[in-house]
């Protein structure tokens, strides 16, 4: 038996997020990406001689916030150093949880319903960050290297998944899933394009049916979620190729390259560092008590997935695939809250969701939004027919870029202002008298014709008209 | 020179000015550290301004502090400011800290002023001072022997007269070894009382800021001074510390002392001789005293040369050529780490990283480290029995008196078992103090050891002051 039906994958995600806090896991300074180089440093994350390092209580909150979003059990915890020299690396260890970690032993479901085990979620502080100068930036031909220690003690939360992924999709599921999760908490901005939201991929096949894993690669450098579906398709098709062609899959870390789509051996797990963990002296047991755990526990709003759960219930209990991924892209992006008031304030559900899923939801990428009661109002004109749907649009749109405001108002300077039904009659009447061949065949049956007759009407009242009112109009003179 | 609480005094009251008693000790290092090598940098100008900003509180009538005035020779691994730095290594050569360590800060407030940084061994890891990149100190009793170490060069700055106060760090007994060599008093308070923020770390578990003196109220007033919690150490004690200056005359009546033969024997004779007429002193001020073993002590040693270079092994790594300090260009970075810490480390410092580098090692870390850590739970526990029986253990601080210039630098083992007394108080975070009594058959100082319960440093200096009053003779000035 040969060909790819006859494997497996088997995936486990490494999950580095970054705290959206407003100062270091270890020190004052500022986290803040996109600054100059080397402003946000001190003492403690340039490592300098004689510093020391103090824990940042609100770090250790956003974790907790991540383990019980997640299911874990959060426990008393320690931190550890984890040697190895390396020029972003102030101190040339990092401090990180080892084999005491903060978070263990959750779990995450996918909005398909399946489960996938959390291992852990432990903290620790990133490195700097390394710029190689001359000869391409390559950093086997580089000529110098500059550093960039802001990103210096900033804090992470690795969460490690179970190695319960079994294909490309579910991973990107769950990558999409924890970072809405991550978002939801208040723990990360979770954008991969910034690196406040890394993903590596421990990939591996095997026969179906097998109970035992094969030899892993870890690959690294998957930047969206586009390369992290990409570079596991990718691996899982070259170890099948190695093992079919009698070969061996070495356990390795793998660089994905998304140009040229595929993974390059970095360096060799056998040969890798020994890190020589232990207990980092400078800092003391972190140990929660309840009462923080259980405020952290109470203040949790509610995850993506009970917000898809109240969205469907809005729809009547049920969505169609369509509005199923309207739900997702909503929850994503988190205007759920506006959809929903705009149906507490009346609008359809169906109507409001894919406003939100699409109009507003091109517009908040820049930031744009708008209240719920002007939302609510502006899909009552819609419902009502007072105004057609480019009309709708058309007014969100300015709604958008004001922050919110009247609907009507709105409508009303955009020359939107609903027709009376009298000027509309005598407009319609004008319509027939100018196209009598037309209305001949339209009064014979052929329904075909009312597109021309409100094309003509809406040419005739500059588009003010509305559509659905000129159908029944001429559906009345029709008799 | 006066002793530092008349000094503070008479400048507080205005009977002498900061400027003076500064320009004094300036001078009297200018004339004397040609022949000793206390200090690696002597920094006139700064202790002027910090002298005339003391003189200025006084003439305005703002409190100066309880040390207005008192000059005070700071350990070379305590960062200063815009001051070289060194640790007593090459690596570190010419590297000015942008921070004050906390005690740094601590001293101005409380008017003292700082006038250099002294010798150590290299990154305080020796016994001797002789492990320093920029030549050993000389002992001021007798300039053919160590003056002890690491702190070696406060110590023989206070012994020498050149100031009447000196900071000290001790991971092993760096500040009572030498204080015992030196003739003076050195004191390690209970780990976490005085905050490391600003003290280059050797071995963090183990490292604590603490005081040389010249006699045993000098040294409780200089405590009383850097004892707190501080915010920047997390390892600092959050609780309030007793003031230990008030009841440094309560006497002894009651107080249970064990006197420890595993801190004596072992001891040359001349020494361990000292500590039995401590021990009657105590006695006859109304202690009641007894003999104590505790076997456990005998296995510090080599848990403490596991742990400590396992720390230290860490804490080094960052001295990599990439940041400050020594750079030595190499083909890429890993060979430019490389050739800047062969450069820059001395013999004893390489010695000491390979060894706490291989015992966390994989495969060694449980043998190693992990075991060693059990022997320090063990040491922990042995020190709690003795305290469930008695106040306060006395025994030697160092085998000898104070030993030839270059008899040990090619025997490390013999140099670390200089620390033997002085280990267990590392390893269980336990005050000690090391106060002169008397001589030994060379004529140079005895030091005898004083071990007490954490945070009983109060007790340690009621104690010391009844033997400082009954001390045989008077350490003979250098
Ligand atoms: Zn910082």
């Amino acid at each position: 038996m040969s060909g790819e039906a006859a494997w497996e994958m088997v995936i486990g995600l490494e999950v580095h997020c970054e705290l959206a806090t407003a100062t270091k896991l270890f020190c004052g300074c500022r986290n803040a990406f996109g600054d100059e180089p080397n402003v946000n440093v001190c003492p403690v994350c340039l490592g300098l001689p004689g510093s020391l390092p103090v824990l940042n209580a609100f770090a250790v909150e956003l974790a907790m916030r991540i383990g019980t979003a997640l299911h874990c059990e959060i426990r008393p915890s320690t931190f550890a150093r984890k040697n190895y020299f390396y020029p972003d690396q102030a101190k040339d260890y990092q401090i990180s949880q080892y084999d005491q970690p903060i978070n263990t032993g959750g779990w995450l479901e996918l909005p398909d319903g399946s489960r996938v085990g959390v291992t852990r979620a432990h903290m620790e502080e990133d490195t700097g960050k390394l710029t190689h100068v001359g000869a391409g930036g390559r950093i086997n031909s580089a000529h110098h290297a500059l550093v960039d220690y802001n990103r210096s003690g900033v804090p992470l939360v690795e969460i490690v998944s179970e190695p319960d992924i079994r294909s490309a999709g579910q991973a990107k599921a769950y990558a999409a899933e924890l970072r809405g999760i991550l978002v939801a908490t208040g723990a990360s901005d979770g954008r991969m394009e910034e690196g406040s939201m890394r993903v590596d991929a421990n990939v591996s096949v095997r026969s179906f049916g097998t109970d035992s894993f094969g030899t892993r690669c870890e690959i690294k450098n998957l930047n969206s979620l586009r390369s992290l579906g990409r570079g596991i398709d990718y691996e899982a098709a070259r170890q099948i190729a190695l093992i079919e062609s009698g070969e061996r899959v070495v356990l390795e870390t793998r660089h994905w390259d998304e140009s040229a789509g595929r993974t390059e051996s970095m360096r060799s797990k056998e040969e890798a560092n020994d890190y020589r963990y232990f207990p980092e002296p400078d800092l003391v047991p972190l140990v929660p008590d309840a009462a923080w755990r259980e405020r952290v526990r109470a203040g949790l709003g509610p995850m993506p997935a009970d917000r898809r759960s109240a969205l469907v219930a809005a729809l009547g209990g049920s969505a169609s695939e369509a509005e199923a991924d309207q739900i997702r892209a909503v929850v994503d992006l988190g205007l759920d809250e506006l959809v929903r008031a705009a149906v507490d304030g009346g609008a359809p559900a169906p109507l409001a969701l894919a406003r939100a899923a699409n109009e507003v939801a091109a517009q908040s990428d820049a930031g744009l939004v708008l209240t719920p009661e002007s939302f609510a109002a502006l899909l009552a004109l819609e419902s009502g027919g007072q105004l057609s749907a480019t009309q709708s649009k058309a007014v969100l749109g300015l709604l958008l870029e004001r922050g919110g405001g009247d609907p009507s108002a709105v409508a009303e300077e955009l020359g939107y202002e609903a027709l009376g039904a009298d000027f509309l009659a005598g407009v319609v009447a004008e319509v027939i008298a100018a196209n009598p061949d037309e209305w001949a065949r339209y009064v014979a049956g052929d329904d075909k014709l009312t597109g021309l007759f409100t094309k003509e009407v809406m040419q005739a009242t500059a588009g003010k008209a509305n559509g659905k009112e000129v159908a029944a109009e001429l559906r009345r003179l029709r008799g | 020179m006066t002793d530092a609480r008349a000094l503070a005094a008479a400048v507080r009251a205005g009977e002498r000015t900061a400027r003076e008693v500064t320009e004094e000790a300036l001078d009297a290092i200018a004339a004397g550290d040609g022949a000793l090598h206390a200090f690696l940098l002597v920094t006139p100008d700064d202790a002027r301004a910090q002298a005339d900003l003391v003189d200025a509180a006084v003439t305005q009538g703002r409190d100066p502090g309880p040390l207005a005035g008192v000059p005070i020779a700071l350990k070379d691994n305590l960062c200063t400011r815009g001051i070289p730095t060194t640790c007593g290594s090459k690596i570190l050569e010419g590297w000015r800290p942008p921070y004050d360590a906390t005690v740094v800060g601590l001293l101005r407030d409380a008017g003292a002023i700082t006038v250099g940084k002294t010798n150590m061994d290299e990154f305080a890891m020796g016994s001797s001072t002789e492990n320093s990149a920029y030549g050993p100190t000389l002992n001021p009793h007798d300039t053919g022997k160590v003056p002890g170490g690491s702190s070696g060069g406060s110590a023989a700055s206070v012994a020498a007269g050149f100031t009447p106060l000196g900071l000290g760090s001790d991971t092993g007994g760096s500040i009572r070894q030498p204080a015992a060599l030196c003739g003076v008093v050195g004191m390690k308070p209970t780990y976490g009382r005085v905050s490391r923020y600003g003290l280059v770390a050797f071995a963090s578990s183990l490292d604590q800021i603490g005081p040389f003196a010249t006699n045993v109220a000098d040294a409780a007033l200089l405590f009383d001074v850097l004892a707190g919690h501080d915010g920047r150490d997390s390892t600092s004690l959050s609780s309030k510390p007793e003031l230990t200056v008030p009841g440094l005359e309560d006497g002894i009546d009651g107080i249970r002392v064990g006197v420890c033969r595993n801190l004596i024997d072992g001891c040359a004779p001349d020494v361990v001789a000292r500590v039995q007429e401590a021990a009657e002193t105590l006695a006859a001020a109304g202690a009641t005293v007894e003999e104590i073993r505790v076997p456990e002590f005998a296995y510090g040693l080599s848990a403490y040369y596991l742990i400590a270079p396992a720390e230290a092994s860490s804490n080094l790594a960052r001295y990599d050529g990439v940041r400050y300090g020594l750079r030595v260009d190499g083909d890429d970075a890993a060979a430019m780490n490389t050739a800047t810490r062969t450069a820059g480390f001395g013999a004893e410092v390489k010695r000491r990283i390979m060894l706490g580098t291989y015992a966390l090692s994989a495969g060694y870390y449980d043998a190693y480290y992990v075991q060693a850590q059990r022997v320090r739970t063990l040491v922990m526990q042995a020190f709690d029995r003795a305290y469930g029986s008695i106040d306060v253990l006395l025994g030697a601080t160092a085998p000898t008196t104070a030993f030839d210039l270059g008899a040990k630098v090619d025997d490390p083992m013999a140099m670390y078992m200089n620390d033997i007394c002085t280990i267990p108080s590392n390893l269980a975070g336990h005050p000690a103090l090391s106060i002169p009594f008397g001589t030994g058959v060379d004529g140079l100082p005895v030091g005898v050891q004083l071990l007490a319960p954490a945070l009983e440093e109060a007790l340690l200096f009621r104690v010391a002051r009844v033997l400082e009053a009954a001390a045989p003779e008077g350490v003979r000035s250098p």
